[in-house]
């Protein structure tokens, strides 16, 4: 039997090595599966795993796989992604994916070796100062020189990834410490002495808020990554408000999936490449409600035009996400989920009923924007559109349990704009910190997490590339992953952006000496599939989930084509570009000011 | 959008388990976003409950005022934060030492208005005084001021330390 089990028996409460205090601290804490990678560093917790049943170890193929992966596990679960790698580039390699859980709110432990205590300091072999370098990128960090206090350690650190605004946590794990014997202790035990986040909002901020949204003529709600977060419950409370009020709903990019997307109240998701009716409801609303969003840039465009005649109420879990780029007149502090319930809750006790004429004709105002089919292509007999091939996709998965992931570029948007969710925790992406290369493992970690669903990795070419290793780990463990890939042999949004802000001069954004993808893909042992028609698309696609099996398919789209509408950098709201070409595109799009923003 | 908000100084009182790195996380979060540091002041103030008090003085908008408080307050080994300046009547001193090297008339001024000022001699030589000075950080200039044509040579201030007027603690 394993030797984390019998620590459990009471007969044998001895000390535990550092090595099985750790793993019987995850087992405690209900994890079933890691990520990781091992090194000279970790070897005493890869010991300890060969003797045990409890954890399932994922042997990824570098260590920033390991991350994603378990980021996809987290926001797919709603659990804790757990992550192990060696000292040194082993935790250098994590900090990517650290980066951008730590942008996007998600909860991952992340477990780095590091040099025995006495070494530390010394640059000795594969020694990098761990703590020192992500504390910038993770909620919090660990260094544990001390058996006796790691038991502890572990608790508070699930404790700190998961409340509050989540977000990942390294402990570093010096050798020496994993081999010494100390004390366990339970999660039972351990209560966090300074971090104690509020989840119940104050009952004066819900009145305001309510006053607010009585009154409202011109309401939209813009609900954020925060609803994901806080659980499914969530969701299904921001749903019910939108449906009971009537208001029409905006969703940010990490936030899709929240309010169904068939629901006629949905105005699809706003921001740079949102739609022009939710951007442009955003703009002329007098009342925003805004739910676990925090008026990134993308969303915002140019601050100073932002929403200029409305009154906001901001809901979010940390309140150093209010006020932060935009004042509102209603801060709320708050669990998502919480929140909603107190605010319907002053609903129903006030009887509250909005402004039924008001909200009429502002629906026909957003009606009337609607009818623009800012989204709309034309699909031609020879080539694949990739809006198209996206909504092939989504027409032909869509009765089925299906994960999308996807890496970065034009390709996440056209998936965010026309794959149409209607769940939560379906949609995984990189939005934050924009990360090449997250797809790929996210899907793996999706797949571990929910063996029986379709898992789809919309790729592009680029980004793809970036963290393609993975396709082994999917072999091994035989994950029917589907890696999707929408070629254009571009970085599409960086071409885009030079024909918008530098002359159409393409420096170095052609992918030149690209891989045969079929070939590829039957290398790691997977099927490769390609696709270069549109009248073909929908047989290979159905031949991609029909497999049973990691598939790569390999779809050639427009090269040239570009992702509308946007906001270009710099622009307000009301100043989207539709498309291309005609009386929507001015000569320049873009300002002084804006060419200097990302 | 409003108009272009002042840039207001203020003391901010923070109170945080003492552990390796807790300074790091603090002075990292100023740099990292951008955030002005003044002054800052950090030692053990409970040794029992390992909790140290930092005294920060920083200067922005009162948004950013208010972000900064906000993201300290977010820092996992951080318990409490106070902004002395908006929470009501507060002491602020610091101390600074000062050396003076010189002879003759410029010598027996120094002394003169390290008297006027209330500064301490700690140590002196023929050629030299170092003067302790206690105090609010407008009273501490103006003494290194009009000490500098008087062959002031070297500073060493501690930083600004805050404490709210009253029964009122921490």
């Amino acid at each position: 039997m394993s030797s984390v089990a019998d620590a459990t028996s009471p007969d044998l409460r001895a000390e535990l090595t550092g090595s099985e205090i750790v793993l019987k601290a995850l087992v405690d804490q209900g994890v079933e599966l890691i990520f990781g990678y091992p090194g000279g560093a970790v070897l005493p917790i890869y010991d300890a795993l060969f003797q045990q049943n409890a954890l399932r170890h994922i042997l990824v193929r570098q260590e920033g796989g390991a991350v994603h992966a378990a980021e996809g596990y987290a926001r797919s679960t709603g659990k804790v992604g757990v992550v192990l790698v060696t000292s040194g580039p082993g935790a250098t390699n994590a900090v990517t994916g650290l980066t951008d859980a730590l942008m996007d709110s998600i909860p991952v432990i992340c477990l780095t070796g590091q040099v025995p205590t006495h070494l530390i300091g010394n640059d000795a072999f594969q020694e990098a100062d761990t703590t020192g370098i992500t504390r910038p990128c993770t909620k919090h960090n660990y260094l544990v020189k001390d058996v006796r206090q790691l038991a502890r350690v572990m608790h508070e650190a699930f404790h700190v990834a998961t409340s509050g605004r989540p977000g990942p946590v390294v402990i570093d794990l010096p050798k020496d410490v994993l081999f010494a014997k100390g004390p366990y202790v339970g999660p039972e035990a351990v209560k966090h002495r300074s971090y104690n986040p509020r989840r119940v909002p104050e009952q004066a901020r819900i009145a305001e808020a309510v006053d607010l949204l009585m009154k409202a003529k011109r309401p939209i709600v813009y609900g954020g990554g925060g609803i994901i977060n806080s659980g499914p419950e969530a969701s299904r409370l921001v749903t019910e408000f939108v449906r009971r009020s009537g208001f029409p709903c905006t969703l940010t990019l990490m936030g899709l999936g929240a309010v169904p997307a068939a629901d006629p109240h949905f105005l699809g998701m706003l921001g740079m490449h949102g739609s022009y009716e939710a951007n442009m409801a955003m703009h002329d609303c007098d009342v925003m409600f805004a739910i676990g969003s925090r008026f990134d840039d993308r969303v915002t465009g140019r601050l100073s035009a932002f929403s200029p005649g409305s009154r906001k109420i901001h809901v979010d879990i940390d309140p150093s996400s209010i006020n932060k780029n935009v004042r509102v007149e209603v801060p709320v502090v708050g669990d998502v989920a919480e929140t909603m319930k107190a605010i319907l809750a002053e609903w129903d006790r006030r009887r509250a009923e909005p402004d039924r004429k008001a909200l009429a004709t502002w629906w026909e105002q957003i009606e009337s924007w609607r009818a623009r089919k800012c989204f709309a292509f034309a699909q031609g007999a020879d080539v694949i559109k990739p809006q198209y091939a996206v909504q092939r996709l989504y027409e032909l998965t869509r009765d089925r349990e299906t994960f999308i992931t996807t890496e970065v570029g034009q390709h996440q948007m056209w998936a965010a704009q026309l794959y149409r969710f209607e769940r939560p925790n379906r949609w995984m992406t990189s939005g934050g910190l924009g990360t090449m290369g997250y797809g790929l493992p996210a899907a793996m970690g999706v797949q571990l997490a929910h063996p029986d669903a379709l898992v789809v990795d919309v790729a592009g070419e680029a980004s793809t590339l970036m963290n393609i290793q993975e396709l082994s780990t999917i072999v091994q463990y035989r994950l029917p992953v589907k890696v999707f890939i929408l070629n254009n042999r571009y970085m599409g949004m960086v071409r885009q952006w030079q024909e918008l802000l530098h002359g159409n001069r393409y420096s170095e954004s052609y992918m030149d000496a690209l891989p045969d993808f079929v070939k590829l893909a039957e290398a790691f042992g997977c099927v490769g599939l390609r696709c270069a028609r549109p009248g073909d698309l929908d047989g290979v696609i159905r031949e991609m989930m029909a497999n049973g099996r990691p598939t790569v398919v390999d779809v050639a789209v427009d090269e040239k084509e570009n992702c509308f509408p946007m906001i270009p950098s710099g622009a307000a709201h009301n100043e989207m570009i539709l498309g291309p070409s005609g009386k929507d595109s001015p000569g320049k799009p873009v300002s002084e000011e804006g060419m200097v923003l990302v | 959008m409003p108009v272009p908000q002042p840039i207001e100084r203020h003391t901010i009182s923070v109170i945080a388990d003492n552990e390796p790195g807790v300074l790091a996380r603090i002075v990292g979060l100023f740099s990292g976003r951008g955030y002005n540091i003044e002054s800052l002041t950090v030692a053990e103030t409970d040794a029992s409950a390992h909790l140290s008090r930092f005294t920060i003085v920083t200067s922005g908008t009162p948004m950013v005022i208010e972000q900064i408080k906000s993201q300290l307050d977010r820092l996992v080994p951080v318990h409490r934060v106070r902004d002395m300046t908006l929470g009501g009547p507060h002491v602020e001193r610091e101390l600074a030492l000062l050396k003076v090297v010189a002879t003759g008339e410029k010598r027996v001024e120094s002394l003169r208005l390290a008297d006027v000022f209330r500064a301490k001699v700690i140590d002196s030589t023929i050629q030299s005084f170092v003067f302790e000075i206690t105090g609010a950080t407008d009273k501490v200039n103006a003494f290194i001021d009009i000490l500098r044509p008087l062959g002031l040579v070297e500073v060493s201030r501690t930083g600004v330390a805050a404490i709210a007027r009253g029964t009122e603690a921490m």
